[in-house]
């Protein structure tokens, strides 16, 4: 379990961030850009000193301000992907993989080289390669050094939105394949929702909320910190059937059967789906004929009441999800806590990219 | 005409040996001074720049006078070397190479630390986190890519060490075989009566070395961009 308790002033500027992460979990530190979360990760590698606090994994004492103990970043087995990836020019690929390997690594550098698929990069220069080789070689990299802990920060922010899409899959068998705590600093929501379990909400230096991505994501005072347009509840589903006569997926969740359009994978794999809170629409009563596939009754838990046309519902169809509305639809239909409605989710509004953390079964 | 008396190519072999040892042995302070100067802050930064940087504008005559005053027989460092080692400087080719080392310095440092001025502080950064301390990091990491100004370096300082004069001449005087360098020689023989030609055949010697130097720098420096990946 890695533990942190931080604490660091900045002329105009101040960091305090408070918060843990279970052994082989990732965990997104998520905010906007300038919120400190490089800040927080380069405390915790040990390349900037906090003014206080104490900084743990697994009951080791990475630092520790009451206790005089700081160790420099080299015995802290911390990893760290940096966000322009940092290659050393004057090497190889094969050379950059091995910098901080052990001389016994061979078991492990086959098994990365596969995992990352680099084996058709160990000759080349970093200079020649694209930004998701290049992340990909850094990812392999720091995982040569065998660490306690992984960091990552944003590892897709230099990557041009086409591109990243060849490197998530890679991401995908990373979260599934090493058993290994991550931290993974995001600003995309989705990045977050795909492979995250855990999200730790950093704003102004502070840590705002922390806690399972999908209880994060269902909590309406959090929004203005998780963002508007694509915000919305996160489902943790598991894969139950395809029906190939319609191409729908079929996604089981304790509310019941999600189903999404085109979505074919093995049977049983856990899936995240992000259903933004734009594509949910509410009902009084079952609708009786209407091109809706979708539809969960559940019961009103809380409605904002805040100013503005549009009003966010939270509702409980056995999990809790998020509807946008117009205030005028609220209005009319005296939407208020405690109220049965039923909550009407297009298939087609769900795509590949509001599905995530795929592969781990049982989690 | 190529022919070189004995004594030209003695002159010549003493050169070499004091420049050489005048690089080989700053070495080590300069990429020290130029990686302080470069990447640490601490008090006393600018006065270090300024000692390191004083021979380039000091007249060299006062640089040997300087150094006539700490490294003579009396003096504190001359003293401590003859009683403690039993090294004698002045007067001797060794030093001609401490003249030369002093008067070189400012150039080699200065080239040095602009190479690892480029050098990305990020590097290093990453270098740590994957298990490498400070030391590793320096030599496997900013030493090699810093390589191009290290070599500019040593190239510019073994040039100015072959072509120093004042301060040597101040220092250790101009004895023949001991501390009568190239220039020296040059000087020397157009202090006497059809001193002419020796003096010019040195003068081309001198072009020709520094030449070498160049395009050896060069060479090496080429060949570190262009190295095949392995």
């Amino acid at each position: 379990m890695l533990s942190v308790r931080l604490e660091k002033g900045y002329p105009q500027f101040a960091i305090r961030a408070d918060f843990d992460a279970d052994a082989g979990s990732i965990s997104a530190l998520f905010g906007r850009s300038g919120a400190g979360k490089t800040s927080i990760v380069d405390m915790i590698a040990g390349l900037t000193r906090p003014d206080a606090g104490k900084i743990e994994i697994d009951g080791d004492v990475l630092f520790d301000a009451a206790a005089g103990i700081d160790l420099p970043p080299e015995k802290r087995r911390v990893g760290y992907v940096f966000q322009n990836s940092r290659l050393f020019p004057h090497m190889n690929v094969r050379r950059n993989l091995l910098y901080g390997a052990s001389a016994a690594a061979g078991a492990d550098f086959r098994q990365i080289a596969h995992l990352l698929d680099l084996q058709p990069l160990m000759n080349r220069s970093p200079v020649k390669l694209s930004g998701g080789e290049r992340q990909r070689v850094a990812i392999g990299r720091a995982l040569l050094s065998r660490p306690r802990l992984l960091l990552m920060d944003e590892p897709l922010a230099g990557i041009d939105v086409q591109r990243r899409n060849e490197i998530l899959p890679f991401l995908d068998r990373l979260r599934a394949e090493v058993d290994l705590t991550m931290l993974y600093v995001s600003h995309e929501i989705e990045e977050v929702i795909r492979l995250a379990d855990n999200m730790i909400l950093v704003s102004d230096g502070t840590v705002a909320a922390s806690g399972a991505v999908e209880d994060i994501m269902s909590r309406l005072d959090l929004k203005p910190l998780t963002g508007r347009y694509e915000s919305g509840a996160v489902l943790a589903t598991t894969y139950e059937a395809y029906d190939p006569e319609f191409g729908l997926g079929h996604l089981a969740f304790d509310g019941g059967t999600l189903r999404v359009a085109g979505l074919e994978m093995d049977h049983g794999v856990s899936v995240r789906a992000h259903i933004r809170a734009r594509d949910v629409s509410l009902a009084l009563s079952r609708p009786a004929q209407s091109s809706i596939l979708n539809v969960f009754d559940g019961r009103i838990v809380e409605v904002t009441a805040e100013p503005g046309p549009q009003v966010d519902v939270l509702v409980d169809i056995g999990a809790p999800i998020i509807a946008r509305v117009t205030r005028k639809s609220a209005h009319d239909l005296a939407l208020k806590p405690g109220q049965p409605v039923f909550a009407l989710i297009k298939a087609v509004a769900i795509d590949k990219r509001s599905l995530g953390g795929q592969g781990r079964t049982g989690r | 005409m190529f022919e070189l008396s004995d004594i030209e190519r003695e002159a010549i072999l003493l050169s070499l040996k004091v420049a050489f040892w005048a690089v080989a042995v700053s070495l080590p302070f300069g990429v020290a001074c130029a990686w302080l100067l470069s990447r640490k802050s601490f008090p006393g930064r600018s006065v270090l720049n300024g000692i390191v940087h004083l021979p380039l504008v000091l007249p060299p005559v006062v640089v040997g006078l300087i150094l006539l005053l700490l490294f003579g027989t009396t003096g504190p460092i001359g003293g401590f070397l003859k009683n403690v080692f039993g090294i004698t400087v002045i007067f001797t080719w060794k030093g001609a190479a401490v003249a030369a080392a002093i008067m070189a310095f400012p150039l080699m440092v200065r080239a040095i630390r602009l190479s690892l001025d480029t050098v990305d502080p990020g590097l290093e950064r990453a270098a740590r986190t994957l298990g490498a301390g400070p030391i590793r990091t320096f030599f496997t990491i900013t030493l090699p890519l810093a390589l191009p100004g290290l070599v500019t370096g040593i190239v510019l300082a073994f040039a100015r060490s072959l072509g120093e004069f004042g301060a040597t001449i101040t220092f250790v005087s101009n004895i023949p075989g001991e501390t009568r360098t190239l220039p020296l020689a040059i000087f020397s023989s157009l202090q006497v009566p059809d001193g002419e030609a020796v003096a010019i055949r040195l003068a081309v010697v001198s072009v020709i070395l520094a030449f070498a130097a160049l395009i050896a720098s060069e060479l090496l420096v080429r060949r570190h961009e262009h190295r095949p990946e392995t």
